[in-house]
């Protein structure tokens, strides 16, 4: 995405929960439909969108369950509108089966999942990242998946309005991770104002020739599907079966191939879009901890803390998780001597890390009691290594 | 004048993958003269079809055409309904499809009365996956999952659908396609959820099994378990119980439609009316 220079951005001032920023940013940006189903702790966003919706013409509705919620807004935004859902880790199991088909039928959409402990119903209403595997492949099948993490207030509203914009650049699902801690906490955010969040909006593409020269699946091995907008004359076919460039089931082999590969070409091809991090304190850093949501919070006043104590500690914070930003994380490992992985579960992100790194030496904090990380924790974590 | 298919019918994916004698061509026959006859422009049209053969339907029909998954059909048209109010949404779904993995879908979609237009092909059978038990498979019958006979109570879709609160509720079967064409144009014309269950043969994968090997042993089945609601309604209880009554069996145009009762709340946001109350309705609870 082409960001303004961050001075020239108009912003405001906004007192307000992680879920709420979640929801004023999905109207701002043009969100049309809200399905969603009650599911602690993301609610709230369906309570926002229940008033701000109707409000701009917009429809929020409650589904008899997880998997109507997502497939409604599959279909609302087949039919061409911005459509999003909010849920937590037991709702995005629930829905894994028709992302699937989201992502095969490329229909953009956004979720939002605030993620609790788990696995089940786990910690309704306590705090954990127990679902970044999950975001990177929630169904079956081959695909890549686009997850963003919000580590702040402020990115509850900048990164789900960034998020519509992705998901209508890559016609598919993109994920927006927040936490427990963070769609509750109540506090100050100096956030973009509505017009410049609307400035900002990119629309899916849309093909303007002859309907008979309109093949929807029909575009370059490095480029997503081009939907039009249902009812407006360019009449073709969504399935979640493997298909042709009309959007017709086959069993071609090629055609089957080409378009598996496609899924993923047109994701990696387009990475650098798609990058984003915050890279805190690491100039001079001989300890780095990798960090993201609600976490990277306590991870600088630890930074604060050890500084003083002449500890030079930096924090690295994937922004998009997946994919992640695998250069700039082989970068710093490479440079950096020491590496401190700290999540709410048991290592999901150091998995990953350790992959792109190739190293086996880095030490995890890991905390799955359902509480929130204290920077003390940090802190004495940091000394011990 | 012949009745142009082609107008409505993408010729070039045919042959259909449905068996030879299959019902569901005829359904998807009596489905293109019943949207001609409601003189819908093909643009405004979207059907929505599920998994199963029926799951097929959507593709072969040229309006804009959307194939989901199994049992969500209701699901997908009740956001493409809601986010465009306007236009014509038609499920095409199957017995396994909106009663057993869909239950809960079509349960909700019938209680919130909105304009959406379902075909429930029941064939009594999956055939897509050859021969399973499904919700309407009578009761003695072979399949493949029960092969020393079926033990599971069979469901009434209508009857569910009526209860639930579906406003428009009707059941054919292929054996007359004009009869089927008449009632899909009378729930297509109904402002509300219009059920309409089709009766069609399975002869491939119910008969075979079940001395009916043939389309029309598999008819003359059908024929044998169905009769018209009039006739249906003078029976003696007792004998009401081996027959299936066809016909539009619920009719109720002052229901609240869906999409309707949103735009209140769109209304009451805007500022442009009171909050809704319970006086506004005449059935309370």
């Amino acid at each position: 995405m082409v960001n303004k220079e961050k001075a020239l951005i108009k912003t405001r001032e906004i007192i307000s929960t992680g879920n709420e920023l979640a929801a004023i940013a999905a109207v701002d940006a043009g969100c049309h439909f809200f399905g969603g189903y009650p599911l602690t702790p993301s609610s709230e966003i369906m309570h926002t969108l229940s008033d701000l919706l109707p409000e701009v013409g917009g429809v929020a509705i409650q589904m008899e369950d997880e998997i109507a919620s997502v497939c409604s807004v599959i279909g609302a935004s087949m039919s061409g509108k911005r459509a999003m859902t909010a849920t937590s880790g037991p709702g995005l199991s629930l829905k894994a089966e028709n992302l699937g088909l989201a992502q095969m039928a490329e229909v953009p959409l956004v979720c939002i999942d605030v993620m609790r402990g788990g696995p089940s119903t786990g910690l309704p209403t306590r705090v954990a990242q127990g679902d970044v595997s999950q975001a990177q492949h929630p169904s079956h099948g081959d695909y890549k998946s686009i997850t963003i993490c919000a580590g702040n207030l402020a990115e509850c509203y900048t990164q789900t309005a960034r998020a519509f914009n992705l998901a209508d650049r890559f016609m598919q699902p993109v994920f927006v991770l927040l936490d427990e801690t963070l769609g509750h906490m109540h506090g100050r955010a100096v956030i973009p104002t509505e017009e410049e969040t609307k400035s900002e909006i990119k629309l899916r593409k849309q093909f303007d020739g002859k309907p008979e020269e309109y093949f929807p699946y029909g575009v370059a091995q490095n480029e997503p599907a081009i939907l039009n907008t249902m009812f407006k004359g360019y009449r073709f076919h969504f399935t979640g079966l493997h298909h042709d460039k009309y959007g017709f089931p086959t069993e071609d082999m090629d055609t089957c191939r080409l378009l598996i590969e496609r899924l993923f070409n047109k994701v990696e091809a387009h990475e650098d879009e798609l990058e984003l991090y915050e890279a805190y304190k690491l100039e001079d850093a001989d300890i780095m901890i990798i960090a993201y949501g609600s976490v990277s919070l306590a991870v600088k006043e630890a930074i604060r803390v050890l500084r003083k104590e002449n500890i030079k500690v930096g924090l690295f914070r994937p922004i998009t998780i997946w994919p992640s930003p695998a250069e700039k994380i082989k970068e710093y490992t490479d440079k950096i001597p020491k590496v401190l992985c700290v999540e709410l579960n048991m290592g999901q992100y150091l998995n990953e890390v350790q992959r792109v790194s190739s190293r086996l030496d880095i030490d995890g904090l890991f905390k799955v009691n359902g509480r929130a990380i204290s920077p003390y924790e940090i802190v004495e974590k940091v000394k011990e290594i | 004048m012949a009745f142009d298919y082609g107008k409505y019918l993408r010729l070039d994916k045919m042959p259909t993958l449905w068996c030879w004698g299959c019902g569901d061509g005829v359904i998807l026959k009596a489905v293109v003269r019943a949207i001609d006859k409601m003189g819908w422009d093909q643009n405004d049209v979207c059907v929505v079809s599920g998994i199963g053969c029926s799951g097929r339907f959507s593709s072969y029909l040229d309006f804009n055409t959307v194939h989901t998954t199994h049992g969500r059909t209701v699901a997908y048209a009740t956001g493409i309904k809601l986010a465009n109010p306007d236009k014509h949404v038609i499920c095409v779904a199957g017995d396994g499809d909106a009663l057993a993995i869909g239950g809960n879908h079509t349960i909700h979609g019938c209680r919130r009365n909105i304009d959406i237009h379902m075909i429930v092909i029941n064939n009594f059978i999956y055939g897509l996956t050859n021969s399973q038990t499904s919700p309407t498979t009578p009761k003695g019958m072979w399949t493949v999952s029960q092969k020393a006979g079926n033990i599971d109570p069979t469901f009434d879709a209508c009857k569910l659908a009526e209860s639930a609160g579906a406003s428009f509720v009707a059941r054919e079967s292929v054996i007359d396609p004009k009869k089927l064409e008449r009632s899909l144009v009378k729930g297509f014309s109904h402002k509300g959820f219009s059920f309409m269950e089709v009766l069609s043969n399975c002869h491939i994968n119910l008969g075979r099994k079940n001395k009916m090997a043939s389309a029309v042993e598999n008819l003359d089945w059908i024929d044998s378990i169905t009769m018209g609601k009039m006739k249906f309604d003078k029976l003696e209880e007792q004998d009401k119980t081996n027959f299936l009554p066809t016909g539009v069996l619920k009719e109720d145009k002052d229901a609240d439609e869906y999409c309707e009762m949103y735009q209140k709340i769109k209304d009451v946001h805007q500022g442009k009316r009171a909050k809704i109350t319970q006086d506004e309705f005449e059935k309370k609870i």
